[in-house]
């Protein structure tokens, strides 16, 4: 890894930079899309590792009621193609959409800081508050760890904070 | 689902489902009857010396048979045939269906009509949230995951796991 390149997840406080990720059907998804809600970004090593299977279910099955209370979004985010992406989402039967950071491979994930030298996402959560500003954001000191869903409760306190 | 900041998982208290040798190490293990590594994870502690303490994990996304199962082990647990459901429901995953649930009741000679009256009522999904819940705050993301000694282990969990916890063969 050169010296420029940025150690760590993007930090609180920080402006999201420019960046541009494909929903499922194609469309871009660019900081313009986070302005006016708060946005949870998930990034995921792979689509259909074992280990994102279970870290995805379990943000399913505790997360989608409250945020959708909360006018808040979650993603999931990896250099996986959309196709594989969405046949991931459907296979774990989960609404939470995915981000594709395909081509070119891994540029937002390195504009958020999380890109790992093997060619993929680290694991990371972002939070973004509605002004588009990073409220909270965490890296997984090792690929094979999963965040627990016990984060992201503790990472929207941070954007009432900040509010 | 509630807000489910971060907190400590609670210690062992005598709510918890406990079973083994009353001087052997005690371990928290938080599973789901629908995960088969939890089943395998099951009987690879009946072989060992250890006290294990079951708390409920079910994850619906994955499995969506996994509350409904943990719901009656429960309605058995009130008339006190917890861990009896608990073998029955690892020793057939494949088999999960209410008709299933009911044969397995009846197999242990419960009052079927108190068993599925108590499986679908409040005191039994408040006790199965209550653990779940604990779980998610303290970070338990997957099953089966076993706490002892301030360790922890997630996923399959592999004999050197148990030897750290001092869990000797039976």
């Amino acid at each position: 890894m050169n010296a420029a390149a940025p150690e760590g997840p993007i930090p609180a406080g920080t402006p999201v930079p420019e960046f541009t990720l494909h929903r499922e059907d194609g469309s871009e998804f660019t900081r313009a899309d986070l302005a006016g809600r708060t946005t949870v970004l998930v990034f995921y090593p792979f689509a259909f590792s074992p280990v994102c299977t279970d870290q995805i279910g379990l943000y399913e099955d505790v997360l989608s009621d409250y945020l959708a209370k909360r006018d808040a979004t979650m993603y999931g985010v990896s250099c996986d193609a959309r196709w594989s992406q969405t046949a991931f989402r459907e296979k774990l039967g989960v609404s939470i959409p995915q981000l594709s950071d395909f081509e070119p491979k891994g540029a937002s994930c390195r504009a958020f800081g999380v890109y790992h030298p093997g060619g993929f996402p680290q694991r990371a959560l972002v939070i973004v508050g509605p002004d588009a500003v990073v409220a909270w954001s965490y890296q997984a000191p090792a690929v094979t760890d999963l965040p627990g869903a016990n984060l992201i409760f503790d990472g929207l306190e941070a954007v009432v904070a900040r509010s | 689902m509630s807000d489910l900041r971060s907190a400590p998982l609670p210690g062992p208290s005598e709510e918890d489902h406990v079973r083994g040798p009353a001087d052997a190490p005690l371990a928290l293990l938080y599973a789901d009857f629908e995960c088969p590594y939890c089943a395998a994870e099951a009987q690879k502690l009946a072989t060992v010396r250890l006290r294990v303490a079951f708390r409920h994990f079910p994850v619906r996304t994955s499995h969506p048979r996994a509350w409904a199962a943990a719901a009656a082990a429960e309605a058995a647990g009130l008339q006190g045939r917890f861990w009896e459901m608990h073998d029955l429901l690892f020793g057939d995953q494949g088999r999960l269906e209410d008709p299933h649930l009911w044969e397995r009741a009846r197999r242990l000679g419960l009052d079927l009509e108190r068993f599925d009256s108590d499986r679908r009522g409040p005191e039994v999904d408040a006790r199965i949230r209550r653990d779940f819940e604990s779980g998610v705050k303290g970070a338990v993301v997957t099953t089966p995951t076993l706490i002892a000694g301030g360790a922890r282990f997630a996923g399959r969990i592999e004999a050197r796991a148990l030897e750290l916890l001092g869990a000797g063969p039976r």
